[in-house]
């Protein structure tokens, strides 16, 4: 048995296969309604009648209740507008925001650490009120229309609001969820013959993209600064045809002696569908040293970074490279005394659960490819899908793992674990694997392929745009 | 409802597959056709637009400036089958044949999908030549895709991304 708790940064794991009171319950009516918004509003609805009532219902004890109830009547009878929309999908955000809650302070009481202080809520945040007018109404076409109901013709409709959002760097939030979401639409045209939904999904951007055109929704927090040491633990890398987001999470111990604390460093940029693999690590490498820090191991001395809430705004200009630091040493070490970032209101959402942990003396199952760690007895899915392809970390090392730094998530009505690093035994020595060991760069000789190929995918890109853009 | 339909990071789409970008800069499935691309052999500074459409196969080339291919002559011309080698490579031969309804089955019932065999049974079918309408739209796509390249970066947090998490291993 592995000691619970306390010492060396372990997790218990018992408290994340508790039952919550009421999540159920939640969760049902966010599925009642992602079955009424799959077949569609725009005709009188009595068959969905049960779903769209009881999205209300679950809201009934708040501040949105008259607004949902009145909104739920009007969706039913067919009659919704925007604003009726937009009270139906602040309500589904309400409700899955309750559910990140309290899965959250379960991942508090398995992990043990303190949780942090909230930062003050977004403001100043300049308006695009003709995009986001353009972005709602697409949107409400979709609800209407109905998951089974789109065609090429209607989600072609956010090309020129995409397009446009893009042109302006305040709107990258929602051009990139934007963008994203359509591509996927569009791919699964026409969806009278989809064979099934991703209804939870689908309704999940459809609700964010909806809160986003929302004014104040996207700013990002008031920013205090950063002035320490940083302690990566690992990165995650997220990526759709024609975006990627790397986000290191680490642990940062501020100068002035103060509490420690979990952050994220996030860099981000669009991109043409085809670069891939190494290709997104050398799209995003040259705008943050971290992620060559991180690849060489080593710690970062910050010096007045710009921190917002758990998120370092990062600039190169406010960071220069420290002493080595191996990941494994920080999450033993300095991991259990971090606090955790509270999350931003808007962002209270189940899938945004991404919580450091470090996992030690559990037991690895392997059922039809996928994988389990036993930790002190409870299961723990492992979600080996997410580790990024330009990367030796492999479904082969995690099996044969004896640590992991991971992170811990919750989708689809379980908690999981993303690893980002695992030590595994090799001729008797531990060996760690990081999934970006190759973020930086790389000497490893499958790595230098994938960089030598994605360099050539970059470099045809590029002299066709210098070639075909300016003419 | 099953786990997948109650998923907020269900896997929808594949991510493009790695390939060398040279010849077929740009490739896609879109609008009921395959349609693309194709980096002229002979002069750097001209490309070909060449487009497949699911069912009836009905083919086009022609420049951007819009002169027909001379090699689109009442069958596939060169950069048509270099479309769909690339399109195979980037999205996988089953999802190719699915999407312009290419029944390769009938030619080799046991293997699966190919390059060649999808352009064999679409060949087989003496598809029509179409006009060059689509290939101004395709084109701009094309461009709208190339000035991807051109946007900045940018290291304030995407809290949307998470829904995208990247699809390496299952690759």
């Amino acid at each position: 048995m592995v000691p619970l708790g306390g010492g060396g940064g372990l997790m218990r794991a018992d408290s994340l296969t508790a039952t919550i009171d009421g999540l159920d319950e939640t969760l049902a009516a966010v599925d009642a309604f992602d079955l009424a918004l799959e077949a569609g509003l725009l005709r009188p609805r009595p068959d969905r009648a049960e779903g769209l009532t009881g999205l209300a219902h679950a809201v009934a004890g708040t501040p949105l209740a008259a607004r949902v109830a009145e909104a739920a009547g009007k969706a039913v009878a067919g009659a919704a507008t925007e604003d009726h929309f937009l009270a139906l999908a602040a309500a589904r955000a309400a409700l899955l925001g309750s559910a990140h809650d309290a899965l959250t302070a379960r991942v508090e009481e398995a992990t043990g650490r303190p949780r942090g202080e909230e930062s003050a809520p977004a403001h100043g945040e300049r308006q695009a009120a003709n995009l986001h007018t353009a972005a709602r109404s697409w949107l409400c076409d979709l609800a209407r229309r109905g998951w089974r109901g789109i065609d090429h013709d209607v989600v072609a409709g956010a090309a020129r609001i995409v397009s446009a959002m893009l042109a302006d760097p305040a709107l990258r939030r929602p051009a990139t969820l934007l963008d994203g979401f359509a591509a996927e639409l569009a791919a699964s045209c026409p969806g009278a013959s989809l064979a099934r939904v991703p209804a939870r999904r689908w309704a999940d951007l459809w609700t964010r993209a909806m809160l986003l055109t929302l004014p104040g929704a996207s700013g990002t927090p008031t920013a205090e600064t950063a002035t320490g040491r940083l302690l990566p633990l690992g990165v995650d890398l997220q990526e759709h045809a024609t975006a990627v987001q790397a986000q290191v999470h680490a642990v940062f111990e501020p100068a002035d002696g103060s509490a420690p604390r979990l952050v994220r460093a996030s860099v981000s940029a669009p991109k043409p569908d085809t670069v891939v693999g190494a290709g997104l690590w050398q799209l995003l490498r040259p705008h943050m040293s971290l992620l060559t820090a991180l690849g060489e191991g080593r710690s970062m001395d910050l010096a007045d970074m710009p921190l917002a809430g758990g998120d370092l705004i990062w600039s190169d200009e406010h960071a220069r490279p420290g002493e080595p630091a191996d990941p494994f040493a920080t999450a033993r070490v300095a991991l259990a005394t971090a606090a955790d970032p509270a999350t931003a209101p808007l962002d209270r959402h189940p899938a945004r659960i991404a919580v450091p942990v470090f996992l030690e003396g559990y037991t690895v199952r392997k059922d039809d490819g996928a994988l389990t760690f036993t930790v002190a007895g409870h299961p723990l899915a492992v979600d080996a899908d997410r580790v990024p392809a330009a990367g030796p970390l492999t479904p082969q090392a995690i099996a044969g793992s004896a640590a992991c730094i991971g992170l811990l998530r919750w989708d689809a009505g379980a908690y999981r674990v993303q690893p980002l690093a695992v030590e595994t035994i090799v001729r008797k020595k531990a060996v760690a694997v990081h999934a970006g060991a190759w973020a930086g760069g790389t000497a490893d000789k499958a790595g230098v392929r994938a960089e030598k190929a994605a360099t050539d995918a970059l470099a045809a890109l590029r002299e066709r745009a210098g070639r075909l853009l300016r003419k | 409802m099953s786990d997948w339909e109650r998923s907020s990071t269900a896997r929808v789409t594949a991510p493009a597959r790695p390939r060398k970008l040279a010849k077929v800069p740009f490739v896609e499935l879109a609008d009921g056709r395959l349609q693309g691309v194709v980096s002229s052999g002979s002069d750097i500074g001209r490309v070909y637009v060449s487009s497949v459409a699911a069912g009836s196969y009905t083919f086009a080339c022609s420049t951007n400036n819009n002169r027909p291919c001379g090699g689109a002559r009442g069958a596939f011309c060169n950069h048509i089958r270099a479309l769909i080698g690339e399109a195979v490579l980037q999205y996988g031969a089953e999802r190719v044949a699915r999407c312009l309804k290419a029944e390769t089955e009938a030619a080799a019932p046991d293997g699966e999908p190919t390059a060649q065999s999808i352009t064999a049974v679409m060949s087989a079918a003496r598809p029509p030549q179409g006009d060059t309408a689509a290939a101004a739209p395709v084109f701009s796509r094309f461009l709208r895709h190339l000035a991807y390249l051109e946007l900045a970066p940018s290291t304030e947090p995407l809290p949307e991304m998470q829904w995208f998490p990247s699809a390496g291993a299952a690759a």
